[in-house]
């Protein structure tokens, strides 16, 4: 092999990791968002991604059907209403379920599980048990190719995008918004902040549907990379606990960092070694530095 | 042991059997048709009476494996209502009682039983994976039941109480290789699989295949990921690296779709690269999108676009009761032949019995199969044909080559294990 070959496999090796950042980091946003800041072990996230990625195939449907003339920019339409739907349901869920159960934080595991069988099995009834997939712009589609022998995906790019807008707006938010300054007084002292006049109920019903929200763009933008059936959410949750809890719950940094570590060890790894075993690695290492620090990556410095 | 049984039969059941044979008596003329006595078809207490024969389905309706077996809950449907239309077996109309695997292997063990014990059914049309169905053998060797397993799948395996109407995978593998092999004059192989049974498997079979009997051939990588796995990237790159001629798939499930969508966007095409798999048929195509599996190969007895009259037919009529977009599949097909193999394999037994049936099945033909002719062969497997479809954007597949004769199921292959 000649060594621009190589230069070539390396670029798109690194590129192969970044994009695995970019997805791990999607996934785990909404969660973060959700256990971090409020404790409740989401198990339906899956779920609400699944509901994302619904949205998207909804939207190609009906616009190929109908709308010929959409077909190529119904994407973006699609994702915003992905962000509400999932918002919407959300909101209905913490109104319903969740809020009954804060003060019991592993029965919201319970309830939430509940909550994502039974929606398994309302997109299995209503929507069809076979896998589907939407319809993509032409524009998503191939590769971007600069010059021979290198290919980089187009719809990974797309979701590193998307990913640094939905970050940097999750973080904006968090930091420089009245919300955000509201969700973190709830995180730090939930009696204090409730006494000084914040409204924690409500603090908590909107920190509950955005997180949600985000899940729903996260599902719908997995739907360039891969397909979408009943069961797709239960793939992608145990992913997106393990960049939350590596990252150290409470810290949307953390998140960030881990979800960048785990991506880099597993492309990395999978390079060198087989699938599986680069799948054994990751989770080794994650396992032994967890063990040395309980907290994750990083802890937040509040004394609770 | 049937005077036993005679022993017990009550009074009125006596004189009713006996006023049965009146008319054959009476008037042998009329008597042609006329169905023949239970007491003669079923020795074995199976569910089976003058007017009905009652068989189970057994298959995930619910969980990660309804999205596969729902095609053969429907073909399986769709060939009893045939049988029953045509007059039924024996004279006596087919009558299903379904039972849901849930995608849980216990629970079809369970449900086997349910069908065996409680239910006495003369047969059961059913499972999907190799672990359901390892699930069920005992269950069905105990109680002496009879099974039509369709999936294509490891073979190792071959039990008096199963007839395996998909391939076994030296039939499918073997003949797509060498055509691969003689026609894309592929030297260099790169074998990617799911990390569980079927495709570690055939991927040995494969590799014995192609380091032993295609000349100056090798393997340059073989891979597996787990179950579920949605990024491929790094495997892309890899593949990338080590110019295979040929990439040959068993990726099952949610997978396929991620790694032919990544494989697309790493600008891995059908006009740079072979590929050919045996684990996409047009159910799976649904999924992936016909634009991302564009110009790959796949290596299966059956395809929905084979042209010949049983097809035809066939497609009609599952369209005619599914809708104008359901697709059929390899397995669908497959699933299709149980009950048509099971009516044949009666007749010519002349009984519902199981172990009748299990001794008559060696050469039962059904000339009206989708795939053109089967044969069952001694060991429970079908002779079958191997063809190679070329997809296409719509979904479908086009044939570009056929095996010329009927491959002989081998599921203990020798030198292959």
């Amino acid at each position: 092999m000649s060594v621009s070959e190589m230069l070539n496999i390396g670029m798109m090796q690194g590129f192969a990791g970044l994009s695995l950042f970019a997805v791990l980091l999607l996934m785990g946003l909404g969660l973060a968002i959700i256990f971090g800041q409020m404790g409740v072990i989401n198990m339906a996230h899956g779920e609400f991604m699944t509901i994302g990625a619904y949205t998207i195939f909804l939207f190609s449907t009906v616009s190929e059907n109908y709308f010929p003339k959409f077909v190529q920019s119904y994407f973006i339409f699609a994702i915003v209403a992905a962000f509400f739907i999932a918002f919407a349901l959300g909101w209905f869920i913490e109104w319903a379920l969740i809020r009954h159960l804060y003060k019991r934080p592993l029965d919201t595991l319970l309830a939430t599980w509940g909550v994502s069988l039974g929606m398994q099995q309302c997109f299995r009834t209503f929507i069809g048990p076979k896998e589907v997939s939407p319809t993509l712009p032409d524009w998503l589609m191939g590769s971007w190719s600069p010059h021979e022998g290198l290919d980089i995906p187009i719809n990974g790019m797309f979701v590193m995008v998307l990913t640094l807008v939905v970050t940097g707006g999750v973080l904006i938010a968090l930091y420089k918004s009245r919300w955000g300054l509201r969700v973190r007084a709830t995180v730090a002292n939930r009696t204090m902040a409730n006494s000084i006049g914040i409204n924690t109920k409500k603090t908590d019903r909107l920190t509950y549907a955005i997180g949600c929200g985000i899940a729903g763009i996260a599902g719908a933008a997995f739907t360039t990379i891969g397909s979408t059936g009943p069961t797709s959410g239960s793939l992608y949750i145990v992913d997106a606990f393990l960049v939350v809890t590596f990252g150290g719950a409470a810290s949307l940094l953390g998140t960030v960092a881990s979800a960048f570590g785990i991506a880099q060890m597993q492309s990395i790894s999978e390079f060198f070694m087989t699938g599986s075993m680069a799948k054994v690695l990751t989770l080794l290492t994650i396992v032994i530095i967890l063990m040395m620090r309980p907290q994750g990556l990083f802890a937040s410095k509040i004394r609770r | 042991m049937s005077h036993d049984q005679h022993n017990r039969t009550s009074p009125r059941r006596r004189i009713m059997q006996g006023l049965m044979v009146l008319p054959l008596i009476a008037l042998p003329a009329l008597s042609f048709g006329a169905n023949p006595p239970t007491a003669q078809v079923n020795t074995t207490k199976l569910a089976v009476t003058d007017t009905e024969v009652t068989v189970g389905q057994l298959h995930s309706a619910t969980g990660t494996m309804a999205i596969s077996e729902t095609g053969s809950i429907q073909a399986e449907q769709l060939a009893i209502d045939q049988i029953n239309a045509m007059g039924g077996v024996l004279g006596r109309k087919i009558k299903v009682i379904k039972e849901d695997g849930a995608s849980d292997w216990p629970t079809f063990a369970e449900k086997s039983k349910k069908l065996l014990i409680n239910d006495k059914v003369a047969a059961v049309f059913g499972c999907w994976t190799s672990a359901s169905r390892k699930a069920v053998l005992p269950i069905f060797e105990k109680e002496n039941g009879m099974l039509y397993y369709p999936t294509f799948y490891e073979g190792l395996e071959q039990s008096k109480n199963v007839i395996y109407t998909g391939q076994e995978a030296t039939q499918q593998i073997l003949w797509g290789l060498d055509w691969v092999s003689k026609e894309k004059k592929a030297k260099t192989y790169f074998l990617v699989g799911s990390d569980y049974i079927w495709p570690r498997t055939s991927m040995k079979i494969a590799r014995k295949h192609i380091e032993g009997h295609l000349a100056g051939s090798k393997v340059v990588g073989e891979e597996y990921y787990p179950l579920g796995h949605t990024n491929f990237n790094s495997l892309i790159n890899k593949i990338k690296a080590a110019k295979p001629d040929v990439i040959f798939i068993a990726v099952v499930g949610g997978s396929n779709v991620s790694f032919y969508k990544q494989l697309k966007a790493a600008g891995v095409t059908a006009a740079k690269q072979t590929l050919l798999t045996i684990s996409v048929t047009e159910d799976e195509v649904l999924g992936i999108g016909g634009e991302n599996m564009q110009g790959f190969y796949a290596s299966m007895k059956y395809f929905q676009s084979l042209d010949n009259a049983n097809n035809k037919k066939f497609v009609e009529a599952f369209k005619a009761k599914y809708g104008a977009k359901a697709v059929i599949g390899d397995v669908t097909q497959a699933a299709y032949l149980g009950p048509w193999l099971w009516k044949a394999t009666v007749e010519k037994a002349g009984s519902f019995d199981v172990d009748k049936i299990a001794a008559a099945s060696k050469d039962i033909e059904f000339k009206g199969a989708p795939e053109g002719y089967v044969k069952v062969h001694e060991n429970h497997h079908l002779w079958s044909k191997t063809r190679i479809g070329q997809a296409q954007a719509d979904g479908q597949f086009k044939v570009v080559a056929e095996s010329p004769e009927l491959i002989e199921p081998n599921p203990f292959p020798k030198g292959y294990q």
